[in-house]
């Protein structure tokens, strides 16, 4: 059975809700912006603060290109607003890289071309890191488990988890 | 001197004739047994840095300053009039900047006339009423439920079926069967060939209607320099994007420009400019700043296409030793409310196997629902799931092999064309693919594996598709004098690996480090003409084009070289960057050095195709299911999967594509359907909560390989396709192990649970 799924954000307009200000910690730095209250993480990431890497392929929690890391953990960055997020410590795709070089679980995905048209890798990237970062000798499943909600419609999958899998064993513990 | 030539093409099952114009002569095509350095060596993606690190800019992701945002409102209802359209007070709202309905735009012809940029009359729930224009998407969300519409809802039909019925509502005048009869295609004859067989079999199949769901909705940001518009839109075809939007505007098209980066996936349904991308620029114009306008999930999942449905009758006869006698194919494709035709479901009946007696019937219907686009191998990922399941039904009731049948018919020539193949290597994927799934010890897997309510099936089926390439294409390379080269075309990267294919092909032939090489691409003004990224058809229409190119700046690095140098170009070999000769090595910035800002630009175009064979790709499919009878649970084990498309460039991003197209063919095969409301006429499965695509979870151990095997015949790489390919016989193999799992046959896609469980009772019940 169908579920239905409610896209609509509060509107402002009737609801009186004023911009408010607030300070977010995105990938080390501190950003001051003005969101509506109904403002998700998301659009705060893209539109604000110019991180494009988050995308929004459904804005309703069913995709999962938009994930970030909040606080290590893996979240859909649609369904959080912006203003939960102050004090917790968000990671996106553009803090994983440095001039230095890449993350290793985004080496292995070139690597492994765990990738096709590319538009969900953000995310996978990140729903990876979220479990590599709490465990070291992840199983195959674990590595599903992690990536489940990630929907990659050009069928990178079985190389996302082989990805995954080698990245883990390049990984210093 | 210009040479004009006619070349026949073949793109997704249909022939037809251009005329090309041929400079110069094609270059020699590499040999079958040529040895390589980078060509047919696994090779990352020259772009996968830009891919994983957030960086590749989507058009999603283009920010212009002073940017607006536009929000499409669609039909509610699957059949209506405009009665009142009131956009006062959606105007009135802060931050909306335009609103633009049937009466402030132009009236330009949509879809062959069937419709306009925004009518007055809609006909399916998800048509476009307006576009409202505003700072951003919050703010043209709340407009779009400001604006207030006063509709006539007039009878709508959702099925295709009942849209043949006499009494069923008209969507156009001229009824709601396209062309007023069934399209029809015929060899030999039939009545004989049911006559001369010994076993008819006759089945009846349902395929459901698909979704693309492309992670990326579709989308365009448009802004006008002056009188010079450009759009960034998430395409397939930016020339055809370019030729689309110049023609809705009646602009010339030195001032349209269109450019795709990167794009999040198209699988066929982002083959044209769509209406968001002539509003986008109608708005952008009027208000002077640029403007973006994306659709969300549910206008994807509503307005950007689909694989039609199907119901397919086949009648198949034989003789006993399993000899095709006649093959009658009838089809009701539901194409929705706006099409000139619709993708035949038949083509592999006319083309798979040899059969002199074929008559296909195509009766594609028009009906009140979103229409229909190419979806990756269009009519024939629902025609061979027919075929191939019908095949197996022969088998079944000779007592043949399945495999064997197939062989006994195996076509050496194409039955269509009555042409030789350039090369065919379905034979080589039978024999590997049923070593790799065990066919010939099946009876023993499926005993050893069976156990209480989980029954055990192997099936197979196989597919031939197009896959060559068409002309014209063209590509520059530009050698820089520090021995760099720049590839450039005007064809767009997909998500398939092109760049990385030509970047392999230039480093190649010019004899330099792929490191060496960097390709441009989808950009109209700043590429060459390419045709679209469709049809299985990128790399074998523009590949040739870049090896030309390359192949016409090595000649001349070697003609200049030869003269900086000293020493006859023919004495001059290029290798790893360098200009061999008589045993020394001089690196090519050396040479090029020594002529300041001197740039060589090698120049290549696409030649015709062969005349007097045909270009087909093949592949065999085999799976392993477990059914669980209990539930009605089908678990796919294992899918093997063999293809021959011509010679191998890149066998990393190949595996790739195969995968991909497995998996896209498992969620056709066993999960993925748009769902309706008929009686509202509304689509119910218009998110991914509800039209379930495969995710990780789904998928099983999958062994794809290619049988790699040069065709230089089909032009200078020895090249065709595969993107397509892997999905067509995916649900057909699955099918066919499911019948083999439990002795009774799923006829209608996705085989569901319930289908399954109902089969399981019907069995018990005779």
């Amino acid at each position: 059975m169908a579920k239905v799924v409610q896209t609509r954000k509060p509107d402002v307009a009737t609801h009186g809700l004023e911009p408010t200000s607030i300070r977010l910690n995105v990938n080390g730095e501190t950003h001051d912006l003005v969101v509506e209250p109904r403002t998700t993480l998301l659009d705060a990431l893209r539109d604000q603060l110019g991180l494009t890497g988050a995308k929004k392929g459904c804005d309703e929690g069913t995709c999962g290109t938009c994930t970030v890391l909040v606080d290590g953990k893996a979240i859909y960055a649609c369904m959080t607003l912006a203003l939960e997020c102050e004090g917790r410590e968000i990671e996106t795709i553009e803090g994983l890289s440095s001039e230095d070089g890449l993350h290793p679980i985004q080496l292995a995905f070139i690597e492994h071309d765990a990738l096709q048209c590319g538009f969900c890798t953000p995310g996978q990237v990140l729903s990876i890191k979220g479990l590599l970062d709490q465990t070291q000798d992840p199983t195959e499943a674990d590595v599903k488990r992690a990536v489940a909600g990630n929907l990659c419609r050009c069928g990178a999958y079985p190389k996302i988890v082989e990805a995954a899998l080698d990245a883990a064993r390049r990984l210093p513990s | 001197m210009a040479r004009v030539a006619k070349t026949q093409v073949e793109f997704e099952g249909q022939f037809y004739d251009k005329f090309i114009v041929i400079e110069g002569e094609d270059v020699e095509a590499w040999s079958s047994d040529k040895s390589f350095e980078v060509v047919g060596k696994p090779q990352t993606r020259v772009d996968g840095r830009e891919r994983v690190t957030g960086n590749a800019q989507y058009t999603h992701d283009i920010q212009l300053t002073g940017m607006l945002v536009g929000k499409i409102l669609r039909s509610p209802h699957p059949h209506a009039r405009i009665q009142r359209l009131d956009t006062s007070q959606a105007e009135a709202l802060p931050g909306v900047r335009a609103v633009l309905t049937p009466d402030n735009v132009p009236d330009i012809p949509w879809k062959g006339g069937q419709t306009k940029l925004l009518d007055t009359t809609l006909r399916y729930a998800g048509d476009e009423v307006a576009c409202v224009v505003g700072d951003s998407e919050a703010i043209c969300a709340d407009a779009l439920e400001l604006i207030d519409v006063e509709y006539e809802r007039l009878p709508h039909v959702l099925d295709p079926e009942t849209a043949l019925r006499d009494d069923a509502p008209r969507i156009y005048d001229s009824g709601n069967l396209l062309g007023g009869e069934p399209k029809v295609s015929e060899r030999g004859d039939i009545e004989q060939g049911f006559q001369e067989a010994d076993e008819v079999v006759e089945l009846t199949l349902r395929t459901q209607t698909a979704l693309h769901n492309s992670m990326e909705t579709h989308g365009s940001v448009a802004h006008w320099e002056g009188e010079t518009l450009t759009i960034w839109d998430s395409t397939q075809n930016v020339y055809g994007v370019r030729d689309g939007v110049a023609k809705a505007l009646d602009l010339p098209r030195h001032r349209v420009r269109v450019i795709k980066q990167y794009m999040g996936g198209g699988f066929g349904s982002k083959n044209n400019a769509g209406k968001y991308a002539v509003l986008a620029a109608i708005a952008a114009k009027r208000l002077g700043r640029p403007v973006k306008v994306l659709l969300d999930r549910r206008e994807e999942n509503l307005a950007t296409g689909n694989r039609p449905s199907s119901v397919q009758t086949l009648k198949i006869g034989a003789k006993r030793d399993g000899t095709l006698t006649a093959m009658a194919h009838r089809s009701i494709i539901g194409v929705g409310a706006y099409a000139g035709g619709g993708p035949s479901p038949a083509g592999p009946t006319r083309r798979l196997y040899r059969c002199p007696n074929v008559r296909t019937e195509d009766f594609v219907v028009v009906t009140n629902t979103g229409p229909f686009s190419a979806f990756r191998a269009p009519g024939y990922v629902a025609g061979t799931f027919a075929l191939e399941s019908a095949m197996d039904e022969l088998s079944n009731k000779l007592g043949i092999d399945p495999l064997e049948l197939r062989l006994t018919n195996y076509a050496e020539i194409d039955p269509l064309t009555e042409k030789p193949y350039s090369t065919k290597g379905l034979k080589l994927a039978y024999e590997q693919g049923a070593k790799l799934i065990n066919w010939a010890e099946r009876e023993r897997t499926k005993a050893d594996q069976s156990a209480n309510a989980k029954r055990v099936g192997v099936g197979m089926a196989s597919q031939t598709w197009g896959g060559n390439g068409i002309p014209p294409a063209y590509a520059w390379v530009k050698l820089n004098p520090d021995g760099t080269a720049v590839v450039i075309t005007g064809t767009q990267d997909i998500g398939t690996g092109t760049k990385t294919a030509f970047a392999q092909i230039a480093a190649e032939t010019l004899g330099i480090p792929i490191e060496h090489t960097r390709v441009e691409l989808g950009d109209t003004q700043h590429g060459l003409y390419s045709p679209l990224s469709a049809g299985s058809m990128t790399l074998a229409s523009i590949g040739p084009a870049v090896r030309g190119a390359a192949e016409d700046a090595r000649e001349q690095l070697r003609e200049v070289g030869a003269q900086v140098l000293e020493v006859d170009a023919g004495d001059i070999e290029i290798r790893d960057g360098k200009l061999v000769h008589n045993g020394e090595r001089t690196p090519i910035a050396e040479v090029l050095s020594k002529l300041g800002d001197f740039m060589i630009t090698g120049k290549g175009a696409r030649g015709p195709n062969p005349e007097d064979v045909s270009v087909n790709t093949f592949g065999a499919q085999f799976a392993q299911v477990t059914v669980d009878t209990g539930t009605g649970r089908i678990h796919v084990d294992k899918i093997v999967a063999v293809h021959e498309s011509g010679r191998v460039i890149n066998p990393l991003t190949i595996r790739s594509q195969l995968e991909g197209g497995i998996i896209q063919g498992l969620g056709y095969a066993l999960s993925e359907a748009r769902t309706e409301d008929d009686q509202l006429g509304l689509v119910l499965s218009d998110n991914l909560e509800s039209y379930k695509v495969p995710t990780v979870a789904d998928v099983p151990e999958i062994h794809a390989e290619m049988i790699d095997m040069p065709d230089p015949q089909a032009n200078n790489l020895g090249v065709k396709g595969v993107g397509e390919p892997p999905i067509i016989p995916t649900a057909a193999a699955v099918a066919n192990a499911v019948a083999d799992a439990l002795g009774v046959r799923p006829t209608e896609l996705p085989m569901t649970s319930s289908q399954i469980l109902n089969l399981l009772e019907q069995q018990q019940g005779t």
